[in-house]
């Protein structure tokens, strides 16, 4: 009965000794969700959330510091798949979300000062200085970061127009449902 | 040839649906010739791949069959004019598609002198390389005219490299109300035959089956004499049941082999193409004509004269309409069959090449009923030429749980509509699925957006750095060749002193 006891209290203690060495040398340092929240960000590094770029946003949002909602590119479909991989409840009639937008520039009022380029966080402006400028629609995110900094107020975001490669048939019922 | 009584019992697919198949009378009234449309639109892109390029100009006079537009990409087709004349505009109309958006086409304004370009005929095909047969094909135009529009020279490449062995002409014409594909079958077999022997010999095939549904037993007499004295064009009634037209379905059906999912057919050494393809084939390498024209059934109840009609191509499917004469507004216009076909707002649509068939319903065959709840009966499981389970797939996708329905292999479904038919609670199940692939088509999209905007951001981050690197080195080296100027001078006056 001792020797049962014993040993198994001795067994306990050397083990609970092993594994709280490991958790200490082998701790992961980073917490893994946030590799797989910062896969689901745009990674466009615009900064509309407030945070410096989308991995401080996902570090935000895997320590619960941030809402699901923080992010206005990513619109109401990734508000929802955040919500999901977070397992928290998200009330999306307060996200905004005109689908997806692309910026446009007024060519008649575009001076080339090149300020939109320089904010645009994947160069999807091109142009030089005095020149008009233009944007990659391949390459815009709809993301803003270049709409304040015209001084012409220049730029603007428009809806993606829909194309017929595009278009999806509507749901049945989507009405009744 | 027509079949057994044993083959008939025994020999019944287990999958499909047999509609009432409605091509009757229109089926048997001899083909009528389109009198010539004052304007015709060829849309740029009536086919799978990317859009033709434009290579004439507004007021550019053009010749019948002369090239309108280049093919751009790996995988399109060139776009040619139906009728000569001059072109008066470029810019957009109504697309032959549900959402009634618009593409860009060519207007061409008839001449009505019918002056057709020199052409480039060839009296022996079979003494070409395949190579050629495959470049003079795609030159031409000529995609696959079932429906699916595939560029058929691209098929040819595909064949050659994956060393195909059967060539299955497609004369299956499952969809209800059509007969085009019958119509040529029994008035043009000899181009049929010897289209197919042209495709064989492009693609390297040993034999060619000829898969008729037993429904058309006069195609299936026009086509066994037109075949008599080539032995390797086998001329295989089916029996008629939707979706023989298919092609996994018919490949299953003549030869016994199943394709993978995810698999294309010539993986199993055969390729598909239809009987109409073929004739395309024959008029492009033959006579050197590109597709300009097609056989289109006009059929429904309120159709006055229903049949076939050769018109065109860029015809407005009104003046189609009007041609036959209507007995009241229709209630539903399709374009296609109506197992799959798309529905049409208006007839202000052009005729385009995988056009079969234009279809003008009455009330009474446009009628949908009112959808009621699934009893869970598994007459769409049975009916499912895939094997798969819709009423699954649907309870998911009603749900919002696309990969639950990913799960049950939506992927697989080939949208032939045989659940939504069989449905005793007239459940929407096939709109569910087209719904369902979209929505996955546009996630995958989107996947692919943020893919390259990371990338995009990244290498712009990578570059400031570097910049910003670049910068302060060169900052470095000027102020070091500063500071070794400033040492050299304040030597040199060192020197100086003591001298």
């Amino acid at each position: 009965m001792l020797i049962a006891v014993g040993s198994l209290a001795v067994m306990g203690l050397a083990l609970g000794a092993v594994l709280g060495t490991a958790a200490r040398y082998l701790a992961v340092e980073e917490n893994p969700i946030e590799g797989e929240l910062k896969e689901m960000l745009p990674g466009s590094q615009c900064g509309q959330c407030g945070f410096v770029g989308c991995a401080q946003a996902a570090a935000a949002l895997a320590r619960g510091e941030a809402a699901v909602t923080l992010c206005p590119p990513g619109g109401k479909a990734l508000a929802q798949a955040l919500a999901a991989k977070l397992g928290v409840k998200v009330d999306l009639s307060a996200v905004a979300d005109g689908g997806p937008q692309l910026a446009l520039v007024a060519e008649e009022i575009c001076i080339g000062c090149c300020r939109c380029i320089k904010a645009c966080p994947t160069d999807a402006v091109v142009g030089a200085a005095k020149q008009i400028h233009n944007v990659i629609r391949e390459a815009c995110t709809g993301c803003g970061a270049c709409i304040d900094r015209c001084p012409t107020e220049a730029m603007s975001l428009v809806p993606v127009p829909v194309s017929l490669q595009h278009w999806i048939w509507p749901k049945p019922f989507a009405a009744a449902a | 040839m027509s079949m057994g009584l044993f083959d008939r019992i025994f020999k019944q697919p287990r999958w499909g649906v047999h509609p009432d198949d409605n091509k009757r009378p229109a089926a048997d009234v001899p083909l009528r010739m389109l009198p010539p449309p004052a304007r015709v639109y060829m849309p740029l892109h009536q086919h799978v791949g990317g859009a033709a390029r434009p290579v004439v100009l507004v007021g550019q006079k053009v010749l019948k069959g002369q090239l309108l537009a280049a093919a751009q990409g790996n995988i399109s087709a060139p776009i040619h004019a139906p009728v000569s004349g001059v072109v008066s505009a470029i810019g957009e109309v109504t697309a032959p598609h549900a959402s009634g958006l618009g593409f860009a086409a060519i207007t061409v304004e008839n001449d009505f002198a019918e002056n057709w370009i020199e052409t480039d005929p060839v009296t022996d095909p079979f003494s070409l390389a395949p190579e050629e047969i495959a470049r003079r094909t795609g030159l031409a135009g000529v995609v696959g005219l079932g429906g699916a529009a595939f560029p058929a020279a691209v098929k040819f490449a595909l064949g050659k490299r994956l060393a195909v062995t059967t060539l299955i002409v497609n004369g299956g014409e499952c969809e209800p109300y059509l007969s085009s594909d019958d119509r040529i079958m029994r008035d043009h077999a000899a181009q049929v035959v010897d289209g197919a022997r042209i495709v064989m010999h492009a693609i390297g095939a040993r034999e060619a089956l000829v898969g008729i549904e037993d429904n058309k037993p006069e195609a299936i007499a026009a086509m066994t004499i037109a075949a008599a004295q080539f032995p390797e064009v086998k001329i295989r009634p089916v029996p008629a049941r939707y979706p023989m037209g298919s092609d996994k379905q018919l490949i299953q059906t003549l030869t016994g082999k199943e394709v993978p999912a995810d698999a294309r057919a010539a993986e199993v050494g055969v390729l598909v193409h239809n009987v109409s393809t073929c004739a395309a084939v024959h008029q492009a390498v033959r006579l050197g004509r590109p597709l300009v024209e097609r056989i289109v059934t006009i059929n429904g109840g309120a159709v006055a004269h229903p049949g076939n009609i050769f018109a065109p191509l860029g015809t407005l499917v009104d003046e189609l309409l009007a041609f036959c004469g209507l007995t009241a507004t229709p209630s539903r216009l399709i374009l296609g069959g109506p197992m799959m076909g798309t529905p049409l707002l208006h007839g202000r649509i052009p005729l385009v090449k995988g056009a079969s068939g234009i279809l003008a319903f009455d009330a009474r065959e446009a009628r949908l009923p009112a959808a009621g709840p699934c009893i869970r009966c598994g007459s769409c499981t049975r009916a499912c030429p895939m094997g798969l389970l819709p009423l699954e797939m649907a309870a998911r996708i009603r749900a919002g749980d696309l990969d639950g329905a990913v799960e049950f292999m939506l992927t697989d479904c080939i949208a032939c509509g045989c659940c939504a038919y069989v449905c005793p609670s007239h459940i929407p199940l096939v709109q569910f699925f087209s719904h369902a692939k979209g929505e996955l088509a546009a996630r995958e999209r989107a996947r692919l957006r943020t893919e390259a905007a990371r990338r995009l951001a990244e290498t712009r981050i990578a570059r400031l750095e570097r910049e910003a690197k670049e910068k302060a080195e060169v900052a470095a080296r000027r102020k070091a060749e500063r500071k070794a100027a400033k040492a050299r001078a304040a030597a040199e006056q060192a020197q100086g002193e003591t001298a």
